[in-house]
């Protein structure tokens, strides 16, 4: 998989779309002192698509999420919007967030990051060569009268 | 009229406990448990978030269960959930151009670049019941194959390059929030095409199919080619204003289907093919087909179409009638008491035979 540095745009993504199974068991590590400045909100986000994929807008329907925000002690503030309803999720990507803008990040990057790119990339993957499997192959039948 | 009636609590306590065992039913046989449904029963819970207007697989795989896999009562279930979540906001509008494809397949094009995927379909089986299954046979391995990382660019952007289809407009709408909003504001119309298209995306299933079908034998005739139908994840991003960037919060599955039509061509309009075009939750091509049929349907005003009387033309029977919980609400309600309207009927039939029987005996 790619080496690419974490953008915190990339990051929060990611932590987002993780199922919480697989960030516990990446990063099952006891949470640092901090204080909720938003605790877990279970809410909705409207998805919404275009007309003919590329025309006007339209609400297509909602995505459960859970919001928080968290305040380390050192003052470094972390935000979640995260796919489901789990607000340990929320909470654990809130403070994920925070720590990897913190000094403690560059170990983060290794040990949670790239295992949970790695392991998205590898669902992709697996989906793409599943259905490259099905592609279908063309092939012309001889005319009778040729 | 419904007349509020007191009584009867406690034979209401009892259906609903006698019902909590039927759901269950026969205790020998093991739970059903919230996962296996949403992992094996996955159309049905596409399904229910499609219509539910919800996307999230474990509560739709668990309104299932509650509903005893009645899908419009699960969908319900969902509809009442959804209203007590507070909406934070609106996605970007998401890419299906950018869809991760397992499937993808059109009618128009042969070879179409990025090929003909068929992904995981009923289509080709012989529809003949599998005893394996009952018999919980572990099926083989799907098969895999190098993936092309190629792009799978919409087919139809090639006509439309060409300029043999008609261009998409851009909306109205300055940003998300103004995008309008059945669930926020009352249908009115004449109803813009984003707001049909999202009555459409969570209408039901089988109107849906009905009138794209009635479409196809000549009520509102408007001959449609699959021009792509595409199942696969999409992204679902979101500006995040307190950070001032955007994040891709959810990774969901939908199912697209654009159809090519017709277009004979106006005094402003050179001849071209126009659109129809659904798009939906979860995997549901019936249901995205039926969404493109019924859309281009709908235009039929906007494209100065002959306008009969096809009901899949008639923008307001469409929109007004294709809500299962609005439909089956309306259709319910009228099991409950109406002692009083009834009795003011009985009374007046009464009154007329009456009425009639003495008119009778005054002429003889």
């Amino acid at each position: 998989m790619t080496a690419d540095p974490f953008a915190r745009r990339d990051w929060m993504g990611l932590i987002a779309r993780a199922p919480l199974a697989r960030l516990d068991a990446l990063w099952p590590d006891d949470p640092p002192a901090f204080t909720w400045l938003r605790a877990p909100e279970m809410g909705a986000m409207m998805v919404q698509g275009r007309a003919g994929a590329v025309g006007a807008a339209f609400n297509l329907g909602e995505v459960t999420v859970t919001r928080a925000t968290v305040r380390l002690d050192c003052g470094t503030v972390g935000h979640a919007l995260v796919q489901g309803r789990s607000a340990r999720k929320a909470e654990r990507a809130a403070l994920l967030d925070a720590l990897l803008q913190t000094g403690a990040g560059a170990g983060l990057h290794a040990r949670v990051l790239g295992p949970l790119r790695d392991a998205e990339c590898g669902d992709a993957d697996t989906r793409a060569r599943r259905a490259a499997a099905t592609k279908v192959d063309f092939f012309t039948m001889a005319r009778g009268d040729a | 009229m419904y007349v509020a009636v007191k009584g009867g609590e406690r034979a209401i306590e009892h259906a609903h406990d006698w019902l909590a065992q039927a759901r269950r039913g026969d205790m020998a046989v093991p739970d059903l448990g919230v996962a296996q449904i949403r992992e094996q029963l996955a159309l049905a819970v596409d399904r229910v978030m499609a219509e539910g207007s919800l996307h999230d697989p474990d509560l739709a795989a668990l309104a299932l269960k509650q509903a005893r896999g009645d899908v419009i009562e699960a969908v319900f279930l969902i509809r009442a959930f959804r209203t007590t979540l507070p909406r934070f906001g609106a996605s970007v509008p998401v890419d299906t151009g950018d869809m991760q494809i397992i499937r993808r397949i059109s009618a128009t094009f042969k070879d179409a670049p990025g090929g003909q995927v068929l992904g995981p379909t009923f289509d080709y089986t012989h529809r003949l019941l599998d005893f394996d299954l009952a018999d919980g046979v572990a099926p083989p391995p799907a098969p895999e194959a190098a993936a092309s990382p190629d792009p799978v660019p919409h087919i139809l952007s090639h006509l439309g390059e060409e300029g043999l289809m008609q261009p998409e407009p851009a909306g109205d709408a300055e940003n998300a929030q103004d995008v309008p909003d059945l669930t926020r504001a009352p249908l009115e119309f004449p109803a813009s095409r984003p707001l049909r298209l999202q009555a459409l995306t969570r209408a039901d299933e089988g109107f849906l199919l009905s009138l794209a079908y009635s479409t196809q034998r000549g009520y509102g005739r408007n001959h449609a080619f699959v021009g792509e139908l595409r199942i696969g994840h999409v992204r679902v991003a979101a500006h995040m204003p307190e950070l001032g960037f955007d994040i891709e919060f959810a990774d969901i599955l939908v199912t697209e289907c654009e159809t090519v039509n017709q277009f004979q061509g106006s005094k402003s309009e050179p001849a071209q093919f126009t659109r129809g075009y659904g798009l939906v939750f979860g995997q549901s091509e019936r249901k995205a087909i039926s969404m493109a049929l019924v859309d281009r349907a709908l235009r039929a005003r906007e494209l100065g179409e002959d306008m009969g009387d096809a009901p899949a033309q008639d923008e307001e029977f469409v929109l007004s009638h294709c809500d299962n919980i609005q439909s089956s609400g309306f259709l319910e309600h009228i099991k409950l008491p109406h002692y009083v309207d009834f009795q003011a009927e009985l009374e007046l039939i009464r009154k007329l035979r009456r009425d009639a029987g003495a008119v009778r005996e005054a002429a003889q």
